[in-house]
């Protein structure tokens, strides 16, 4: 592992300075990944900007009446908070299934969200891979992918996303807010990761040395029913084969409107908004489900 | 946990006025089972290192090194963690506890004597971890926390699938897992959990 100086900030604007201050600077939050990756030698930052003091930890309402999760809230408190639980039972559900008690009790909802892919290839370095270094080719179209991408990959990259907290959130429209120097934005949750094309190096939109400070529920959850289902190769404390998100709400026996978000399948959460088209004003019956009932 | 790094040496003031601390050394207090540790680390230690090989507590054991094992779980204020993903300056200013430190004077808490009892281990290297993982995990379910396999909108009933799933993230090699569920089951029902 590179040697790294680390200091621990307090204020938001301190560390957007101490990171746009330094090429090698990168925010530590929980470290369940990034300290991992720099085990691995995939990550080599010379300056760890430890993210936790910073006051950007909890849930409250929003203005709207949805719900502002800080960045820095870990993803056991996330999952246990009573509003999560009630409004949005598909969010605390996608966050307990994802790691350990110990790795949620670490892990937080920013570096959730950027949290690296699982693949293989991408964590040894003595392997090629587009990602990690564009341009040397990707180990995983001929090699290991069974956990790979079905929808939107390229052939530069077949490479997922790996966090389960991000499928909720894209099923709830949820919106990323962040800061950097010359000030703040957001981001919708379903433009924050971009296709992978021909840079799959290029993981979100976010602006380079932005701090996320947040991410936003809107009201609108359709019912108090979401739920979370998961497939892994093991009952627990393992990553998606394939995962779902949905919410549906209906209305005299007719589907207002419904929300499908898929996991462990692109490099993305994956709407699925033809079915959700398909399913939208139809009768909320098992028949409306090609091979259901 | 708000904590101001006293900056020790090598501090530039960077452009925009903010102190930037260039030393890949720090020296920390860590605290330990009750017990403050003056030392000075390469920032690159990890929480696990620095407990083994650092403080002498090798009660806490290295299985994977990466997060994937459980064998390296200790409380930090309480909840379970793994150390070996997290550094050492990062577990400054936290009460972190290791197996070393549960229990009395030659006393046994309730999950020690159960594991012991029920036979909770064969060869004892995921002990210390499913010990640590089990006390931190009581006192989640104390304070309500729902897992995987509680049914939304239901509070959870702690059972043999509950602490399963609760447990996952401690694995044994030994497969040791039928007593391990038993005795965390047998220390709920005593119904005294707190370390
Ligand atoms: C064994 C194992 C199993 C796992 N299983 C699953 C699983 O099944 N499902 C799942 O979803 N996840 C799983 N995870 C991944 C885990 O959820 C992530 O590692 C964790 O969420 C990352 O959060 P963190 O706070 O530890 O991030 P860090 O490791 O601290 O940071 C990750 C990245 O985010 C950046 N960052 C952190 N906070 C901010 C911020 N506020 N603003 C800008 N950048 C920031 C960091 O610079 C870094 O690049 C697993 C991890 C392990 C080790
Ligand atoms: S799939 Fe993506 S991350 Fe994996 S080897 Fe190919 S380029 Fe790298
Ligand atoms: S040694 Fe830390 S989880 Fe395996
Ligand atoms: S007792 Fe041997 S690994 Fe668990």
């Amino acid at each position: 592992m590179r040697e790294f100086a680390y200091q621990r900030v307090t204020q938001v604007r301190e560390a957007l300075t101490l990171v746009a201050e330094n090429d090698g600077s990168r925010y530590l939050a929980g470290g369940t990944n990034l300290v991992d990756l720099m085990k691995c030698g995939v990550e080599a930052p010379t300056r760890l900007v430890d993210v936790r003091s910073l006051p950007l930890g909890g849930v409250r309402e929003g203005a709207d009446g949805g719900l502002v999760i800080g960045a820095t809230t870990t993803n056991s408190d996330v999952a246990a908070h009573p509003e999560v639980r009630r409004r949005f039972p598909a969010l605390s559900q996608a966050v307990l299934a994802g790691a350990s008690g110990q790795l949620r009790n670490m892990a937080t909802v920013g570096g959730n969200l950027l949290q690296r892919t699982r693949c293989a290839y991408f964590a040894d370095p003595s392997q090629a891979c587009n990602k990690r270094v564009p341009g040397t080719g990707c180990s995983a179209v001929d090699g290991a992918h069974h956990n790979h991408a079905v929808f939107g990959w390229s052939r530069h990259c077949v490479a997922t996303h790996p966090s389960d907290m991000a499928v909720a959130l894209a099923a709830f429209d949820a919106v990323v807010h962040y800061e950097t120097l010359d000030g703040g934005g957001e981001i919708p949750l379903s433009e924050f990761y971009p296709p992978v094309g021909d840079t799959p190096q290029q993981e979100t939109v976010l602006p380079s040395g932005a701090l996320i400070t947040a991410v936003s529920l809107p009201k609108a959850a359709l019912s108090p029913w979401s739920r979370y289902r998961k497939v892994r190769d093991r009952a627990s404390y393992a990553f998606a084969n394939v995962s779902i998100a949905a919410d549906l709400g209906v209305h005299d026996g007719v589907v207002r409107d419904v929300r499908i978000a898929l996991g462990g399948v692109a490099s993305q959460p994956w709407r699925a908004r033809s079915a959700e088209a398909f399913l939208r004003g139809g009768p909320a019956s098992f028949g409306t489900v090609p091979g259901g009932g | 946990m708000a904590f101001h790094r006293l900056s020790t040496c090598a501090v530039a003031l960077g452009e925009k006025g903010v102190a930037l601390n260039e030393d890949t050394h720090s020296e920390i207090l860590l605290h330990v089972n009750g017990v403050k540790h003056c030392l000075s680390v390469d920032n690159r230690t990890t929480l696990l290192d620095a407990l083994r090989e650092r403080v002498g507590h090798t009660g806490t054991k290295k299985g994977c090194d990466h997060g994937q094992c459980g064998a390296c779980t200790v409380l930090c204020d309480g909840r379970r963690v793994v150390s070996c993903l997290m550094l050492a300056v990062a577990a400054e200013g936290a009460e972190v506890t290791t197996v070393e430190g549960l229990g009395g004077d030659g006393e046994l808490l309730p999950i020690q004597q159960e594991f012991v009892r029920l036979d909770g281990f064969q060869c004892g290297y995921c002990t210390s971890g499913q010990i640590c993982s089990a006390v931190g995990m009581l006192a989640e379910y104390a304070e309500g926390w729902p897992s995987a396999v509680t049914a939304p909108g239901s509070e959870p009933v702690l059972d043999a699938v509950e602490v399963r799933e609760r447990m996952s993230g401690n694995l044994c090699r030994c497969g040791a897992y039928p007593s391990i569920v038993r005795a965390v089951l047998e220390t709920a029902a005593r119904g005294e959990v707190t370390g």
